[in-house]
């Protein structure tokens, strides 16, 4: 094994043009148990940790950038407001330790249908911005994920920055595991209200191969939204429709038994989410006088 | 591949090191200190906890090569850390305020104390770990040193915690002996300690 | 890859004696602070992974990657022949004609001999001049297995033609057991079960299933062992009972019990897992292969698959009461899977079958308990012993027939209650306080705690909710439940055990002052036995400074840190030996003195603040003056009383010595949709005899309280049942309580004296792990209104999504 500390992204780069095999290494969450437990030998080891680049994020007009390795700690701390489902997320990630270290790039990198960001990441809206020696590229984060623990990056890329779209309304994010505190999700539910295109975005978590969006269960919600001018009056969203998008949302899931959880429970449990999420938003929504402003 | 760092205030080398060695095995079987535990290698415990640039994290899941050129504070430079900061009115942040760390002489030929008759009964401590031998939040202890570094981390960023936020600030140390009861009531006695020792200063 | 660096001439982290009395004090009584708490808080006190020796290798273990097959070969060519391999040993180079060992049964190879019964045995052993190159070298070993048909319970195990794990068993359970894929059988029989039975008005009965539990101590299990020059070995680790180690190392190793010199490094928690046999035989096999130390230390996952579990079960029960709440009878069969290994199985059973009734009083019974080999995990001791799984189906059989007859199930219990003077099932008198109806009274009586805790002025606090950080409920579905629950566990080693511990005790002049030095094998897990001493000694001795001698082999046996037993035994140990050297040193004094005082003569003298006293507390003499530089040293044995085995047809004998007894009121909050459970108080009540360290007694409840927590709604080893192969070897999926599980546990210490056993004292740590799941499922049930006869409660039972 050989660890590799590149001083610049542009020496990370080149590092890992040169050994596109090299697994990248920043926060160590993933890849340190992966060694510690005899699971992983990789060939090379990138060290990501002196770019300082990755560790920046900066809010935009309608972006917030977020470096790959900015901790899920600073997250909390600072973006409750740009990035609120985010920031939720963020809060459920294992223990106040590894959210030290932790960030948005490993868990795309490891691209875990378990990891906690990805349903804020769908919710909000994102594009992952990779970057090779080749060129730079944006990802949606819709195509971002492949497979069972793949995604889109080429093997001479690197993760560089998340752009994430900047809260227009109230977010949401809700996880089942079975202890209350450090625990790998059992399934997990982001929700996100963006007034200004009067559209909800979902995000679902550990219930299916790779992360994905509750597709069918937001068109309905769109729909019926507009339909019942909900958007205008902020009246309160009646249960039936309420009932619905949590079937279809939990329709969307496509998930497995397994030693944290059955299939059927998985199921049952993101409808319940999405039940709860869209409430507490839609409640967000009509006490913030429907203000454009982003809630947290 | 040889990896400088400062732990507990000294600069320190080792030698040797496999790439895939983690800051935990540097520090127990290369540095002799072992004073932070190697209960899961996973994260997923706590026991292993150490200030790396002054923020608490797992050290069994940071590569030994990632801490080049860093600061590291393990339960061995707790006291020392403590003292430091109390003296300097604030945090120590980089924890390059302590000098008075282990030395790689005394660290290499450690040995558990406790011989010649002592129990470290004089030994000057930390708030903290006053409060966790006076609370009876020791029993195996095997977690006590990564608790006592968190610990002592969140009473640094909030010196009166609720009940609630010492839960959530040590939920990512896992405790099998205690039942966390006296691990809380330790907590809140550093934290009473600590405002009254305030106070008092306040008053002078 | 190269070695360490670093230079030492002896093992660092060799134990040494602690010696307290500077500052703290405190005789029996007292919340004297632990001996090793500035050690333990400071990074230096030394565990067994912490020790380090010049010059040594790092042994690894392989293990079988299925539960049951046919070794057909193993190859070790291409690991030997990597650099820095030092030695790759399998079953073929083991020394002497013993190849098993077991704590009752010596029925577990130290290496597997052309099978292996479990996922995980032990297989091959590596040492190597670092732990990557001695993973990587065990890696590169061969072995090809040709897997074998699994038996993984009751039905699997007793079939027609079931493969038998142990086929020609000639151990002293094989005689009287049904099918020889059953360890023991224990049955209970007294008075007549079915025909007390037609006098109940409501008869109510259930199936039990108890998942099977890790104990899950932080400290991994670990060692080194130094080949010493007379061709013997020194071996530090961490166990429970250092001389029951000896006793199975030494034949192994084909040297002389005082060839092996064992001394207890730190131990990081125990829990009744390391009771048997993990690395210690392996490391010295390496040891004195290779010529050099070696240490071993077991990551997580190795940790999984390197103790016993406490015993899955199965638990069938049926009770009757009449209209009036008395409970006419009881049947039960109790069937614990043993997995590959007997281990303690023999005694699990009989703790299950002779604790089946609980603290009832019920003069008709039937109960058979059996444990089981089969090809899952071997189990064997956990904090609580088989008392555990039996208290939480009788106490779920409790809330049922309470219910059926329309009573509260305090009052219910409470009028079933035994007592001082009650017989067990077994024919045994309870000859001590049994305040059973006390205890329930005292945890019902306490105000519960206020409800929707979780609002605040900035809104919910998900913190204080089911789902915790997680943030899944704002209170939404959630339901709040109280339960109850009461347990009977007994102290100390039964069924005619000789059990018996050893203290040596000196007493010397030391600078001027009368100071006592306390030397036993016990082994301090963390549960606080040498503050105790050293507190005994300050009582009985009436000295301030107090040393106390790492436990190793060169005193006599102290018996096992288990069944809630060393503060008694060991406990009484110290105290026997701390009377006998009061007895010598007033003897000394007489000889010395006795001239210048009556009293020497004519009255009762003790031992206070350094001083030869009378009871009317005259001084008759320092002690510095009486000993001068004699020193005065006694090692002697002491036992509890004797008890006697169980008949093996009726199950009748006074097996038991001592019962200890806790009661708990659950409350918790159940977020009724997604199935979450937060316990927000676990009150528990405990008769604890005499308190000898109130803060140590307080820790104790609560730790153990804790851990009936967690089997209640979240800690199970989950064995696949068609490979029974493990599925979550990992802190990641084997989860126990973090600080956000766990409730305020309010603590009620009742003391009331057991004249049997020294100071009154009660063991005190196995009770609460009793009565605190089944506390949980009750409030669980009361908060759902399901039936729940599984623990773990999993988030599917709750919501109907199995």
């Amino acid at each position: 094994m050989d660890f590799l500390r590149p001083a610049s992204w542009e020496e990370a780069l080149a590092a890992k043009a040169e050994h596109p095999t090299a697994v990248p290494i920043a926060g160590g969450t993933d890849v340190m148990v992966e060694i510690n437990f005899d699971h992983r030998r990789p060939e090379y080891l990138l060290d990501l940790n002196r770019i300082e680049l990755l560790r920046e994020w900066e809010v935009g007009e309608e972006n917030v950038r977020l470096g790959a390795s900015v901790p899920y700690t600073e997250i909390m701390e600072h973006l409750r407001a740009e990035l609120p489902g985010l920031a939720l997320a963020s809060h459920t990630v294992a223990s106040p330790q590894i959210r030290n270290r932790g960030g948005v790039g490993g868990n795309l990198g490891t691209a875990s249908p378990a990891g906690d960001a990805h349903p804020a990441l769908l919710a909000a809206g994102a594009e992952v911005e990779v970057e090779s020696v080749r060129g730079s590229r944006f990802i949606p984060i819709d195509a971002f994920y492949t497979g069972v623990k793949r995604n889109a990056l080429q093997p001479d890329e690197l993760i560089k920055t998340v752009h994430i779209k900047k809260a227009d309304g109230p977010q949401q994010y809700s996880k089942v595991g079975t202890r209350n505190a450090m625990v790998i999700a059992v399934c997990a539910f982001g929700l996100a209200l963006h007034p200004e295109t009067r559209t909800v975005r979902t995000g679902i978590g550990s219930a299916a191969p790779t992360p994905v969006r509750a597709k069918e269960a937001e068109e309905f919600l769109n729909a019926a939204l507009e339909e019942g001018g909900f958007w205008e009056s902020g009246k309160i969203i009646t249960p039936s429709i309420a009932k619905q998008f949590a079937e279809l949302a939990s329709g969307a899931c496509n998930p497995i038994d397994d030693v944290r959880g059955t299939a059927k429970y998985r199921r049952h449990a993101v409808g319940i989410m999405a039940r709860r999420t869209l409430g507490w938003t839609w409640e967000q929504y009509r006490g913030t006088g429907r203000t454009l402003e982003g809630a947290a | 591949m040889r990896v400088n760092f400062t732990v507990n205030g000294r600069p320190q080398e080792a030698d040797d090191v496999w790439e895939g060695e983690s800051l935990l095995y540097v520090l127990r079987e290369r540095l002799g200190l072992p004073g932070s535990k190697n209960a899961c290698e996973q994260g997923e415990c706590g026991s292993c906890t150490v200030r790396l640039d002054g923020v608490p994290v797992c050290s069994c899941l940071v590569a030994a090569g990632q801490v080049e050129g860093r600061e590291v504070v393990t339960v061995e430079g707790l006291a020392d850390y403590a003292k430091q900061r109390a003296e300097h009115g604030g945090a120590c942040g980089t924890g390059a305020c302590g000098s008075s760390g282990t030395s790689l002489q005394d660290a290499q030929g450690w040995s558990a104390k406790g011989s010649d008759s002592q129990t470290g009964e004089g030994t000057e401590l930390s708030p903290i770990q006053q409060a966790f031998i006076d609370a009876g939040a020791v029993q195996c202890g095997f977690c006590t040193p990564g608790l006592l570094v968190a610990a002592d981390e969140m009473l640094e960023r909030n010196p009166s915690p609720s009940d609630e936020d010492i839960r959530e600030a040590l939920s990512g140390n896992l405790c099998r002996c205690t039942g966390y009861e006296k691990i809380l009531d330790a907590v809140r006695l550093a934290a009473a300690r600590q405002e009254r020792q305030g106070i008092q200063e306040g008053a002078v | 890859m190269s070695r360490n660096t670093r230079v030492a001439a002896a093992p660092a982290g060799t134990p040494t004696k602690v010696t307290q009395g500077s500052r703290t004090k405190g005789g029996i009584g007292e919340s004297t602070l632990r001996p090793d708490g500035t050690l333990k808080v400071t990074g230096e006190f030394a565990y067994s992974s912490d020790m380090w020796h010049e010059d040594m290798l790092w042994g690894q273990i392989l293990r079988s990657t299925v539960a049951h097959a046919e070794i057909v070969s193993i190859d070790t060519s291409e690991a030997l022949a990597q650099a820095g391999v030092y030695a790759v040993l399998t079953y073929d180079d083991l020394p002497t004609e013993v190849k098993n060992y077991g704590l009752e049964i010596q029925d577990t190879p130290v290496l597997a001999h052309g099978r292996v019964r479990h996922h995980g045995e032990p297989v091959a052993l590596v040492a190597a001049d670092h732990p990557e190159t001695a993973r990587r070298a065990a890696a590169k070993i061969k072995v090809e297995y040709k897997e074998l048909p699994v038996v993984t319970d009751e039905a699997s195990a007793t079939a027609p033609g079931a493969p038998l794990l142990h086929p020609g068993r000639d151990d002293h359970h094989a005689g009287h057991v049904p099918h020889p894929n059953i360890v023991h059988r224990q049955p209970i029989v007294r008075g007549n079960a079915d025909e007390a039975a037609k006098k109940a008005d409501v008869i109510v009965s259930g199936e039990y299933v108890f998942g099977m539990q890790d104990q899950a101590f932080l400290g991994p299990e670990s060692g080194l062992a130094v080949p010493a020059e007379d061709g013997g070995v020194d071996l530090y680790v961490a166990t429970q009972w250092l001389h029951s180690d000896l006793r199975q190392i030494a034949p192994v190793l084909g040297l002389p019990e005082e060839k092996v010199r064992m001394t207890l490094s730190g131990v990081g928690g125990a829990f009744g897992g390391r009771e048997d046999l993990s690395m210690q035989i392996h490391a010295c096999l390496l040891a004195l292969r290779t010529g050099k130390p070696v240490k071993i230390v077991y990551n997580r996952f190795e940790s999984f698959f390197g103790h016993v579990h406490r015993h899955p079960a199965k638990l069938w029960y049926e009770h009757g009461a009449t209209k009036d709440g008395r409970i006419t009878h009881m049947k039960c069969r109790i069937v614990l899977d043993g997995g590959a290994y007997a281990s303690a199985s023999p005694a699990v059973v009989g703790n299950a079958s002779s604790l089946a009734v609980g603290p009832y009083v019920i003069d008709d019974v039937d109960i058979e308990a059996i444990a089981l080999y089969t090809n899952n995990p071997p189990c064997g001791a956990m904090r609580g012993f088989g008392a555990v799984q039996a208290c939480f189906a009788y106490e779920a059989q409790m809330d049922k027939l309470a219910k059926k007859l329309g009573m509260d199930p305090v009052e219910f219990r409470q009028l079933n209650a035994m007592e001082q003077g009650t017989l067990m099932p077994t024919g045994q008198p309870v000859d001590s306080p049994a305040p059973v109806a006390e205890l329930l009274r005292r945890v019902k009586a306490r105000p519960l705690p206020p409800e929707r805790q979780w609002e605040s002025t900035e809104g919910a606090d998900v913190r204080a909710l089911p789902g915790g950080l997680s943030n899944t409920t704002h209170g939404e579905g959630v339901v709040r439940g109280v339960g109850y629950a009461v347990g009977i566990k007994n102290v100390g080693f039964s069924e005619g055990f000789d059990d018996y511990s050893t203290a040596k005790v000196r007493m010397e002049v030391i600078n001027g002052e009368a100071v006592a030095t306390v030397h036993t094998a016990m082994a301090e897990v963390g549960q606080g036995g040498i503050t105790v001493h050293a507190q005994i000694a300050r009582t009985e001795l009436g000295v301030t400074q107090v040393t106390i001698n790492p436990a190793d082999t060169q005193v006599g046996s102290a018996g096992s840190t288990s069944a809630s037993r060393q503060t008694y035994v060991t406990g009484g140990a110290v105290k026997n030996s701390c009377e006998l050297v009061r007895e010598k040193v007033l003897e000394i004094g007489r000889r010395k003195l006795g001239t210048y005082h009556p009293a020497w003569a004519t009255a009762e003298l003790l031992l206070e603040g350094g001083k030869v006293v009378t009871d009317g507390g005259e001084v008759l003499a320092d002690l510095v003056d009486v000993l001068e530089d004699e020193a005065v040293e006694i090692e002697a044995e002491w036992r509890h009383r004797p008890t006697e085995a169980f008949d093996l047809r009726t199950g009748q004998g006074n097996g038991h010595v001592q019962y200890s007894f806790a009661a708990h009121r659950a409350v918790v909050e159940v977020d009724t949709e997604l199935g979450l459970v937060k316990v927000i108080e676990l009150a528990c009540a405990q008769d604890v005899g005499k308190a000898l360290n109130p803060l140590s007694v307080v820790g104790q409840i609560q730790g153990g309280t804790t851990q009936g927590l967690g089997v209640a709604v979240m800690e199970e080893i989950i064995v696949d049942p068609k490979t029974a192969k493990v599925r979550n070897p990992s802190f990641t999926d084997y989860l126990i309580p973090t600080i956000l599980d766990t409730p305020t546990i309010p603590v009620d210490v009742l003391e009331l004296a057991d004249d049997h056993a020294p100071y009154g004292l009660r063991g005190i740590g196995e009770a609460p792990t009793l009565s605190s799941t089944p506390a949980v499922l009750a409030a669980i049930r009361n908060a759902t209104g399901l039936e729940l006869n599984k623990t773990p409660v999993r988030p599917e039972h709750l919501t109907g999504t199995l």
